[in-house]
């Protein structure tokens, strides 16, 4: 122990005597380290941003009943041409409802699954948005708020109003941003909707929505799901489309296929809708891990060039030392403390550079009508890339120390005394 | 006969680089305790080499070793590395200091590697060891700011402080003015009267060799007494 502390004042006093050269060093590492932390946190915090902008409205797993031809044609049901190859032509999709048979049930069965997070039935509806004799194209989507809200962080994108308004007003409507720039309307005003079938509804704005996405904002409205199914003339089992939000993602291939397999119904889950999402995170993690690590290497090979030069300095040093009773290891010690040192001390600066850095990323006023509920710069602030910046500091340090510090170890000080 | 402080049997040794060189043949010497020996001889005799052997650095030799009767030949560096610190002091002929420590640290430096004592009492041995060299104003100077002959009194200080069995010197006279090899010459001399200490010093210089007890001459890799 006491040893060790001999050892740490001959350090002190080579890194003090050497402060120029022992600050370069260090501000090596924590340039490495700050550029680091600024990337991992700002990339991250853009990953984030732009998978919640997609994945977080979407559901895990969407149910819904498809349109399309049979997969087994009534030919492939004849015995008698069983070993036959068929040739049909103008195969039409099958009739059939574009509800979702038996949706009640189905959905009792998705939460009583513990996989299941929660679920939102939704009703979607073709409309037409009428503004004097113009008729605009729409959608209208029935949903249940609380349930949106709850999974699918739905508030974020209503920019005016509130979601929660739409429960107590039963005609009230979340009207998309680009129908109500499109026809001059606000919240509070009315608007005249025709359904597909021909009835004519009144609805009052309760809130703007916008998604950031000009297709959806286009043409998408939500409404109460009894409204949507009112509009359509149909009872309450009318369900569209059922959304699952599962406690962990990962686990929505294989729930969709279970449903499918289960139900008679498409599941599609979110990782095959959004595979280029997934793609996209892991490229940009790939990037910033590249780029941190390129920048630790350089810093690594300063600190070897300076601990080098300095052991050329102190080869009197290192031969004394010896002479005088201390032994290889501590002399590689006293140079492997400094580089340790270097490391620690240019490391937590990095880690501070690069907080720093990122609270005025994350203050940066970024505005965009893509994504209406953003303010500024995403930075993601998880401790765990602070944790990784020391340890990739001190790991980087300690290498670029190793060699030096073994060269010192094995210096033979007879050759020092005698060579003079 | 007194006790032996020294002794080396038969001790080898061989350059390799650049030619195969038989520079030590079958040394035997001993040092007694309390005695003051010089090694003369012409350059290149390898009585530095000789010396580099007693002081442990240099291994690569053949022959047994002993000092304070105890054998050192197959012994590990760290092993070597603590009877060096704890039983050998050395002089050389450049001063070989510590040039960014004070003066003081230097002289503390083995006694902390000991670490027999703790940080006062070595403190006032280390004053009380530049006392006696007539040097305690220079302590808290820094060890590249005193002059040539003050910084072989800072290293016999060092040399002193962990009171070794023996004092090793590769010319510590060799690169001072006469009247500080006087000097330097007569430090030792009292501490070998006064403390019993051994000393085995290297040296050109036939003047300080003759005031010694006894003179080994070398020559070739032989000693020819």
């Amino acid at each position: 122990m006491s040893n060790f502390k001999i050892i740490l004042s001959i350090t002190r006093i080579h890194l003090l005597t050497r402060f120029k050269q022992t600050s370069i060093a260090a501000l090596g590492v924590t340039f490495g380290i700050g550029t680091f932390i600024i990337l991992v946190s700002f990339m991250t915090g853009l990953n984030s941003l732009l998978d919640g902008l997609v994945l977080n409205r979407t559901p895990h797993v969407r149910v819904y009943n498809e349109i399309k031809p049979s997969s087994k044609q009534a030919i492939e049901f004849a015995n008698e041409y069983a070993e036959a190859f068929h040739v049909i032509h103008s195969i039409k999709p099958k009739l059939s409802q574009t509800r979702i048979h038996n949706a009640l049930p189905m959905i009792n069965a998705f939460l009583a699954d513990e996989r299941v997070k929660g679920i939102s039935p939704q009703c979607a509806a073709q409309v037409f948005y009428l503004a004097g004799s113009l008729e605009l194209n729409g959608r209208i989507t029935g949903i249940n708020v609380e349930e949106e809200v709850g999974l699918f962080n739905f508030q974020e994108y209503v920019v005016e109003g509130k979601p929660e308004d739409l429960i107590k007003t039963s005609n009230g409507v979340l009207l998309g941003a680009g129908i109500a720039k499109k026809m001059s309307l606000h919240l509070g005003d009315r608007i005249q909707v025709n359904s597909s079938s021909g009835g004519r509804f009144a609805l009052k704005i309760v809130g703007i929505f916008q998604s950031g996405l000009a297709e959806i904002d286009d043409v998408q409205s939500y409404v109460n799901l009894r409204t949507a199914q009112t509009f359509l003339g149909e009872g309450k089992d009318y369900i569209s489309d059922i959304n699952i939000k599962l406690w962990d993602m990962e686990e929505a291939p294989s729930m969709a296929k279970e449903i499918e397999a289960q139900f008679n119904v498409s599941a599609i889950d979110i990782k095959t809708a959004n595979a280029q999402f997934d793609t996209g995170t892991s490229i940009r993690n790939l990037i910033t891990y590249a780029v941190s690590i390129t920048l630790l290497v350089v810093a690594g090979f300063g600190i070897y060039n300076i601990l080098n030069m300095l052991i050329y300095e102190k080869m009197n040093d290192i031969a004394i030392l010896k002479a005088t009773g201390f032994s290889g290891r501590d002399v590689q010690w006293i140079f492997l403390s400094q580089a340790f040192i270097i490391g620690l001390i240019g490391g937590i600066l990095g880690l501070l550079l690069g907080f720093v850095v990122s609270v005025m990323i994350d203050n940066t006023p970024f505005v965009t009508d893509a994504l209406p509920t953003i303010t500024t710069y995403p930075i993601d602030y998880n401790p765990m890339y602070y944790i990784i910046g020391i340890v990739f500091a001190l790991s980087s340090t300690f290498f670029a120390g190793y060699l030096p510090a073994k060269k010192a170890k094995n210096i033979d000080p007879v050759d020092i005394i005698r060579g003079q | 006969m007194k006790k032996l402080v020294l002794q080396t049997k038969k001790v080898n040794k061989y350059f390799k680089n650049p030619l195969p060189f038989h520079v030590l043949k079958d040394i035997s010497m001993h040092v007694e305790e309390g005695e003051f020996v010089s090694i003369m001889g012409k350059s290149g005799c390898g009585k530095s080499t000789l010396l580099y052997i007693l002081s442990t650095m240099d291994t690569d030799y053949e022959g047994d070793l002993f000092l304070d009767g105890q054998k050192l030949n197959g012994l590990n560096g760290e092993e070597l590395a603590a009877i060096r610190n704890e039983k050998i002091g050395f002089v050389f002929q450049f001063h070989y200091l510590l040039a960014e420590f004070t003066v003081l640290e230097n002289v503390m430096l083995p006694a902390k590697k000991l670490g027999k004592k703790s940080e006062k009492e070595i403190l006032v041995d280390a004053m009380d060891t530049l006392r006696l060299l007539g040097i305690e104003e220079q302590a808290h100077k820094k060890a590249s700011m005193i002059s040539g002959g003050q910084k072989q009194r800072v290293a016999i200080a060092r040399a002193l402080i962990n009171h070794p069995k023996i004092i090793m010197g590769d010319e510590p006279t060799g690169n001072l003015d006469s009247k500080n090899a006087d000097n330097v010459f007569n430090i030792f001399k009292k501490l070998s009267d006064e403390r019993g200490l051994s000393f085995l010093v290297v040296t050109h210089d036939e003047d300080f060799a003759k005031k010694t007890d006894r003179i080994i001459s070398m020559g070739d890799g032989i000693i020819e007494e």
